[in-house]
C-alpha cells in the first residue's frame, strides 16, 4: 500500500510541475459554469437544485478526463520510463493503481472547486443537501469509470492522441447506450427487454439515481465493476506488451 | 548470484533471444558484447524482470525472477539503455522517490541519495530539473538511481553510451570498483571496454553465445593471436619460411607458429636465426590477438542478415 502510495504522490505531482493542470481545472470551471448557467438554465429552472449542474457532467468529463489520463502509460512508454518502473519492486497492479489514484484525487480536486455552486444555490434557496452530495458521490465514481477506461486506451498506445479518441470512443459508446434519444430510437425495432439490456451499460442509467439523490447498491456495483474491469483490462495489456 | 539457464525470448516468430546460458558471481564485470539487435538488451530486460523469459530460468540470488519477482528485484540495480527517467522531476527529488520505492526511509534514504550524489557527481544540479540536463548528467542521474540502494547485482545496459572520452573513463573506473562487492553485467559494443573494465566478456549473436571467457582468452582466439611479428634488417621471408607461415607486415614480417601457443619457442628460435644470418633486429613483437578481429570473425554484421 505504500508503495501504492509513493507512486501516487510522484504522479500527482507532476500534474502540478506542468502548466497543463492548472489549464485543465481552469476550462473545467469555466464548463461546468458555462453548462450550469446558460446551457442548463440554472436561474430560469427556478428550484434549488444542482440538477442543471450534475445533468451535464457525463458530457463534460467526456472531453476532459481523457485529457488527463491519456499520459497515464503512453507517456512512460514512450519515455521508456515503463522500463524503470516496472524493474523496481513493484508489481503492476500496484503501478497501474498509484497511477489511477494520482489521476482520480486530481479530478476529485477539480471537482472539489466546483464549490461555489454549492454555495450559490443555498444562499438563494433550501436545496436537499444530501442529494447534493450523492450527486457529488456520483459524479466522482463517473469520472473514475472514465479515467479507468482512459488507462485502458493509454496502456494499448505510446500516442496521448490515440489514447484520448480511442477513450472518447468508448466512453461515448458508455453514455449512448443509455441516451434517451439512442434507446428510443432503438426500441422501434427491439424488445424492451433488449433496450433495458443495452440501457443497463450505460453510465447514463446508473448516474441518474445519484443525480436524485438516491444512493443504490446496482450504480455503486457498476461503477466500482467499470473501474475494476477497465484497471484489470490495463493490466493485461501491459503484460500483453511484454511478454511478446 | 545471476544464474541464467536455456533463457529463451521469441517475439512471434523471430527468436530474440535463443537459449542462452550463463552465470556471473559476486566480483565479477561480465562484459556483454554483440552487434546491434544481437539481444543484449532483451537479455538484459529479462534478467530485470521487465520481459517474461518464453522458456529457461533466471535466477538472482537465489530468487527466481518469474516466480519471486519483488525479492528478485530488490537485489537488483538496473541502468536501462539510453536511461530513460522523469523529465518533470528534479536530481534530488527522483533519487528520493527511487529510494523511498526501494523502501528506504527517513536518515537512510537521506545518506542513500547523499552518497549516489557523490559517487556520481551530481552535486552540481542537484536541484535542477532533470529535463535541462546535459545527457552526460541525465546518464549519470540513472546510474545513481540504479546505485541507490547499494544492489548486490548491477545489470547497466549501454552504461557508457553517448557520453564524452572523460566520462567513459570515469564510469568505466566506477565499473571496474563496484565490480569488486556486486556482480555485475553490462552491455556495451565497445570493445575497448572490456580490456578497461571486464573481468569476464560474453560475445552473443542472433540470440546465442558465440563466445565466452576472460578478454585474454577471447583475444586468444585470434587469429594473429601467438604470432610474432619481427623487423630486422636483412631478414627474407624464405629464411623465415621455415620456422611457420609468413606474411609481411607494413616491412615487418608475422611469424605464424603451427602451435598457438609454441609462441615463447617460436620467439626463440626467431632470435636463433637473425644471430646466425646477423640481421640486425629492430623490433620483435607477440601478437596477443585482437577483440575487433574476432569479434568481426564470429558475428555477423546487419547487412547480412536477412
Amino acid at each position: 500500500m505504500k508503495t501504492v502510495w509513493t507512486i501516487a504522490r510522484r504522479e500527482l505531482a507532476s500534474y502540478f510541475t506542468s502548466p497543463l493542470a492548472y489549464v485543465f481545472l481552469v476550462i473545467f470551471l469555466l464548463l461546468a459554469g458555462f453548462f450550469t448557467f446558460t446551457a442548463g438554465a440554472f436561474f430560469e429552472r427556478g428550484e434549488a437544485s444542482l440538477a442543471a449542474f450534475f445533468a451535464w457532467h457525463p458530457w463534460l468529463y467526456l472531453v476532459l478526463v481523457p485529457a488527463v489520463g491519456m499520459r497515464l502509460w503512453s507517456e512512460e512508454r514512450r519515455a521508456g520510463t515503463l522500463e524503470l518502473l516496472l524493474t523496481l519492486p513493484v508489481t503492476t497492479a500496484q503501478a497501474i493503481l498509484g497511477k489511477f489514484i494520482a489521476s482520480w484525487l486530481f479530478l476529485a480536486l477539480a471537482l472539489a472547486l466546483t464549490f461555489p455552486v454549492v454555495v450559490t444555490v443555498n444562499v438563494l434557496g433550501d436545496p436537499d443537501n444530501g442529494a447534493i452530495v450523492a450527486g457529488y458521490l456520483g459524479s466522482f465514481l463517473l469520472a473514475g469509470a472514465y479515467l479507468a477506461i482512459t488507462s485502458m486506451t493509454s496502456a494499448m498506445t505510446r500516442s496521448q492522441v490515440v489514447a484520448f479518441i480511442l477513450s472518447i470512443v468508448l466512453c461515448l459508446f458508455l453514455i449512448l447506450a443509455g441516451f434517451s434519444p439512442v434507446t428510443d430510437l432503438l426500441s422501434r425495432w427491439a424488445s424492451p427487454a433488449f433496450v433495458d439490456a443495452v440501457a443497463a451499460f450505460s453510465v447514463i442509467t446508473h448516474f441518474d439515481g445519484f443525480q436524485k439523490g438516491v444512493i443504490d447498491s446496482r450504480d455503486l456495483v457498476f461503477f466500482i465493476s467499470v473501474i475494476g474491469f477497465a484497471l484489470f483490462a490495463t493490466g493485461v495489456i501491459i503484460r500483453g506488451h511484454r511478454a511478446g | 548470484m545471476i544464474r541464467i539457464e536455456n533463457l529463451v525470448k521469441t517475439f512471434g516468430a523471430k527468436r530474440a533471444v535463443d537459449g542462452i546460458s550463463f552465470t556471473v558471481e559476486r566480483g565479477e564485470v561480465l562484459g556483454f558484447l554483440g552487434p546491434n539487435g544481437a539481444g543484449k538488451s532483451t537479455t538484459m530486460r529479462m534478467i530485470t524482470g521487465f520481459y517474461p523469459p518464453t522458456a529457461g530460468r533466471i535466477t538472482i540470488g537465489g530468487h527466481d525472477i518469474v516466480e519471486e519477482p519483488l525479492a528478485a528485484k530488490r537485489l537488483i540495480g538496473y541502468l536501462p539503455e539510453n536511461a530513460p527517467s522523469y523529465p518533470d522531476m528534479t536530481v534530488r527529488g527522483f533519487l528520493e522517490w527511487i529510494a523511498a520505492m526501494r523502501g528506504l526511509e527517513g536518515d537512510a534514504r537521506k545518506k542513500a541519495v547523499a552518497r549516489v550524489v557523490e559517487r556520481c557527481f551530481l552535486e552540481p544540479v542537484l536541484e535542477q530539473s532533470i529535463e535541462t540536463l546535459s545527457k552526460g548528467y541525465r546518464h549519470r542521474t540513472c546510474l545513481a538511481q540504479a546505485l541507490v540502494h547499494d544492489p548486490d547485482v548491477l545489470v547497466l545496459d549501454e552504461p557508457t553510451d553517448g557520453l564524452d572520452p572523460n566520462q567513459k573513463h570515469e564510469a568505466r573506473n566506477l565499473i571496474r570498483e563496484l565490480g569488486r562487492t556486486k556482480a555485475v553485467v553490462f552491455s556495451t559494443h565497445i570493445l575497448e571496454e572490456v580490456d578497461a573494465a571486464c573481468t569476464r566478456a560474453i560475445i552473443i549473436d542472433r540470440g546465442r553465445i558465440v563466445a565466452n571467457g576472460t578478454p585474454a582468452e577471447l583475444r586468444a582466439m585470434s587469429e594473429i593471436a601467438g604470432a610474432v611479428t619481427v623487423q630486422a634488417q636483412g631478414a627474407t621471408e624464405a629464411k623465415l619460411a621455415a620456422l611457420g607461415r609468413v606474411e609481411r607486415v607494413d616491412g615487418a614480417f608475422r611469424v605464424y607458429p603451427a602451435d598457438k601457443k609454441a609462441t615463447a619457442e617460436l620467439t626463440r628460435a626467431i632470435l636463433d636465426l637473425a644471430a646466425r644470418e646477423g640481421w640486425r633486429v629492430e623490433g620483435l613483437r607477440t601478437e596477443e590477438g585482437q577483440l575487433d578481429e574476432v569479434f568481426r570473425r564470429i558475428t555477423l554484421p546487419d547487412t547480412v542478415r536477412k
